[in-house]
């Protein structure tokens, strides 16, 4: 192969090159375009859309999100731990809402001891069947909360309580327990001695 | 290229020891590695494989942990997708590609060096992850969030595993590309190149469309667990439910980059053995390229269960169907190929029948399951695992091993040891059965995968499946002791060390020289 060839083979390779290489990044941005292009679809098609709750069709979104004014329902907040050196508690002890009604409210939690320490809180409701129409958007309880030493730290709740709850209930309380995760650590060595 | 001087077309020259492991950008230096590589992480992933499998003989928690346990599963996804088959078929895309086409070599020697030289790194950090505080991720090897999210700092060394192999599976693809387009020889046509060329050719660009696809997915997980965005959660706005969308888009094409370079080689191998020319060769092309397109319109077939209107689950799951079209364009291509041919059934050519067979079985499962209503019915059931290693192990793996031991005379100049290779054949194709068979009756019967505890009226295949998987993870040790040996020694083998292999690969001798093709051949 002479010389000429060879550079004019070179230079087309990099032009190739240059071309793949951008398509490759085009592609990556596409994976982000997929985002909003998600979104549209889900807004036009009416599936999953928790932003603009009043445009998803069907009863199920209806029963959702009305607030029936006409009943109050009572609901008080607990706080309890599990052998946890922790001081927990509500900011607020119990709020009025109407059911369908979006409410967020904050727990306070502190680390006393010198130590990080990592904990999850299981919720539970008083009376049990009320829990199946508690619904929670969000809430610390999703996620494992590790403290430093001495942290202060509020954290949200934010639920709806579904219109369809019985009318016999006119009283719930929510009641979280913090438990320590100690097996995490324990795993964690565990595993390393294992593998 | 042009200042080679005639002593340099001969033998190896430059640095040497692991400096010449480490500088070299020989296409066939390159390829080696790779193909090592891969097999070290196929035994890895293995250990992991036979870890879960001692877990499972029994009913109750033996062995390991179930977070422990969750850990295995997905690592043992990861390495075998990303570790073990992806970089093998670079590996023999490296080596092989150039000699098919009389190229001297690939287009970006140095690009090709690094590709390799990422993966390693890459392998240490995923690997690497078990070891640290929470131990490794444990959210599934397609990392669906809301779990990755939460995981902890071993999945972020997943996450960045993945992107340095991303980046690495990019460079090969774009080298590979370049190569087949500009490199080939006088007189070398598109369709005139050797199969295993044009599948490559297309999953290359497979792999360019939907590897930075599969970056962005876990790089927003990243930003998701670390910098306060929220693409997956929905307390911010986000939806996990997205997450599967965009991981599936990369992952359906992700399927056929590792099956299409297995139907190349399967390709290269049934000619030579039925001593015939390959049957209906434009339509394997287009059967490939169909395949290709066709796979960025059925990702949802994945995601039945999540709750998707009825239009997009027919039209998911026709589109699915559609797929097993050309698929059987190829099935019944290759059968026609051995139809009436003087066939022999050497080791490479028991690999690939074996392959067909096997294969075929996983694309029958596959189009069970695109059927919506019996899809969320076995949705993460072991059925699904049936299905999948009918078309990785029995599909990709097996067409690997076929590969392997056709060109080993190349590689090597010596034939691969006959009664060993077949031994490896039969007792890989009997305990793969062993294993995985009794995995449909389990998925239908209910057993869902990915746990480490199972009802007691699921004990018997289960300790069946276990027995069968300790004897398949035995048997590739065969194949560590074929290779050695057709190393060191063993039947001389020809240029054309097998009797009617076509292509421009059986024109050089064996063992190919260092260098070759520095003057293109001229095909007719």
């Amino acid at each position: 192969m002479n010389t000429r060839t060879a550079d004019h083979l070179a230079s087309a390779n990099r032009r190739l090159l240059v071309r793949l290489a951008i398509s490759a990044a085009v592609m990556f941005g596409f994976g982000f375009l997929l985002v909003p292009f998600y979104e549209k679809i889900c807004e036009v098609t009416g599936i999953n859309n928790f932003l603009r709750p009043e445009a998803e069709a069907g009863a199920r979104a209806a029963t959702n999100t009305q607030v029936d004014t006409s009943r109050t329902i009572l609901v008080q907040f607990d706080a309890n731990l599990h052998d946890l050196p922790w001081r927990f508690q509500p900011v607020q002890r119990s709020v009025n809402v109407h059911p369908g009604e979006l409410v967020h409210i904050e727990y306070e939690v502190s680390n006393t001891r010198a130590e990080p320490i990592t904990g999850q809180a299981v919720p539970s409701y008083g009376p049990q069947l009320a829990g199946q129409y508690f619904r929670k958007l969000d809430c610390f309880c999703f996620a494992q909360q590790t403290l430093a030493p001495g942290e202060r730290r509020i954290m949200p709740v934010v639920f709806v309580v579904d219109p369809a709850l019985p009318a016999d209930v006119s009283t719930i309380t929510l009641s979280y327990t913090f438990f320590e995760l100690k097996g995490r650590k324990f795993a964690a060595s565990g595993q390393g001695a294992r593998s | 290229m042009a200042a080679v001087t005639p002593d340099q077309l001969h033998g190896h020259h430059g640095p040497t020891g692991l400096m010449r492991w480490l500088t070299t950008t020989n296409h066939k230096d390159i390829g080696t590695m790779y193909m090592i590589f891969s097999f070290i992480m196929f035994l890895s992933g293995g250990v992991l494989a036979l870890t879960i499998r001692a877990e499972l003989f029994q009913p109750g928690l033996q062995v390991v942990q179930p977070e422990f346990f969750n850990q295995l599963t997905t690592m043992h996804g990861l390495i075998m997708v990303f570790g073990a088959i992806m970089p093998a078929f670079v590996g023999f895309a490296n080596w092989m590609i150039p000699l098919m086409i009389g190229a001297s070599d690939m287009a970006f020697a140095r690009m090709n060096n690094w590709s390799f030289w990422l993966l390693p790194p890459a392998a240490i950090l995923l690997i690497g992850s078990f070891f640290v505080p929470g131990g490794a991720t444990a959210a599934g090897w397609t990392l669906y969030a809301p779990l990755s999210v939460q995981m902890g700092m071993g999945m972020d060394l997943a996450i960045f595993a993945i992107h340095i192999m991303g980046i690495s599976s990019i460079m090969g693809a774009i080298n590979i590309v370049v190569t087949v387009l500009n490199m080939r020889a006088p007189g070398m046509t598109l369709m005139k190149m050797p199969l295993f060329c044009w599948t490559w050719l297309i999953t290359a660009y497979l792999l360019i469309a939907v590897m930075p696809v599969l970056a962005g997915a876990v790089t927003m997980i990243l930003t998701d667990r670390h910098f306060g965005t929220s693409f997956f959660n929905a307390a911010g706005g986000g939806d996990p439910v997205m997450y599967q969308h965009i991981f599936w888009f990369f992952g359906h094409p992700e399927v056929y980059i590792m099956i299409l370079p297995a139907f190349g080689i399967v390709s290269q191998i049934i000619p030579t053995f039925a001593r015939k020319p390959l049957f209906g060769y434009a339509s394997m092309v287009y059967a490939t390229a169909s395949i290709a397109i066709l796979s960025f319109a059925v990702w949802a077939h994945h995601m039945f269960a999540t709750g998707m209107p009825a239009a997009g689950q027919l039209f998911f799951m026709y589109a699915t169907m559609l797929i097993a079209v050309p698929t059987g364009v190829k099935v019944f291509n290759w059968v026609a190929t051995m139809w009436r041919g003087s066939l022999t059934f050497e080791t490479p050519m028991l690999w690939a029948t074996g392959f067909i067979f096997v294969f075929t079985m996983g694309g029958f499962t596959g189009l069970i399951c695109a059927i919506a209503p019996i899809d969320i019915q076995v949705q993460d059931t072991y059925y699904v695992v049936a299905h999948f290693h009918y078309v990785l192990v029995a599909g990709s793996l097996f067409a690997l091993f076929a590969g392997a031991y056709y060109w080993l005379p190349k590689w090597t100049g010596h034939m691969p040891n006959e009664s060993l290779g077949k031994l490896h054949f039969w007792c890989s194709m009997v305990f793969f059965n062993i294993t995985f068979f009794p995995m449909h009756f389990l998925g239908l019967a209910g057993m869902p995968r990915r746990i480490p505890d199972y009802a007691l009226q699921f004990a018997d295949f289960n300790a069946l499946a276990s027995v069968g998987a300790f004897g398949f993870g035995l048997s590739q040790l065969i194949f560590i002791v074929v290779v050695v040996k057709c190393i060191r020694g063993g039947e001389r083998a020809a240029a054309r060390s097998w009797e009617s292999a076509e292509g421009l690969e059986w024109t050089v001798p064996s063992p190919a020289p260092h260098h070759t093709f520095e003057e293109a051949p001229v095909v007719r």
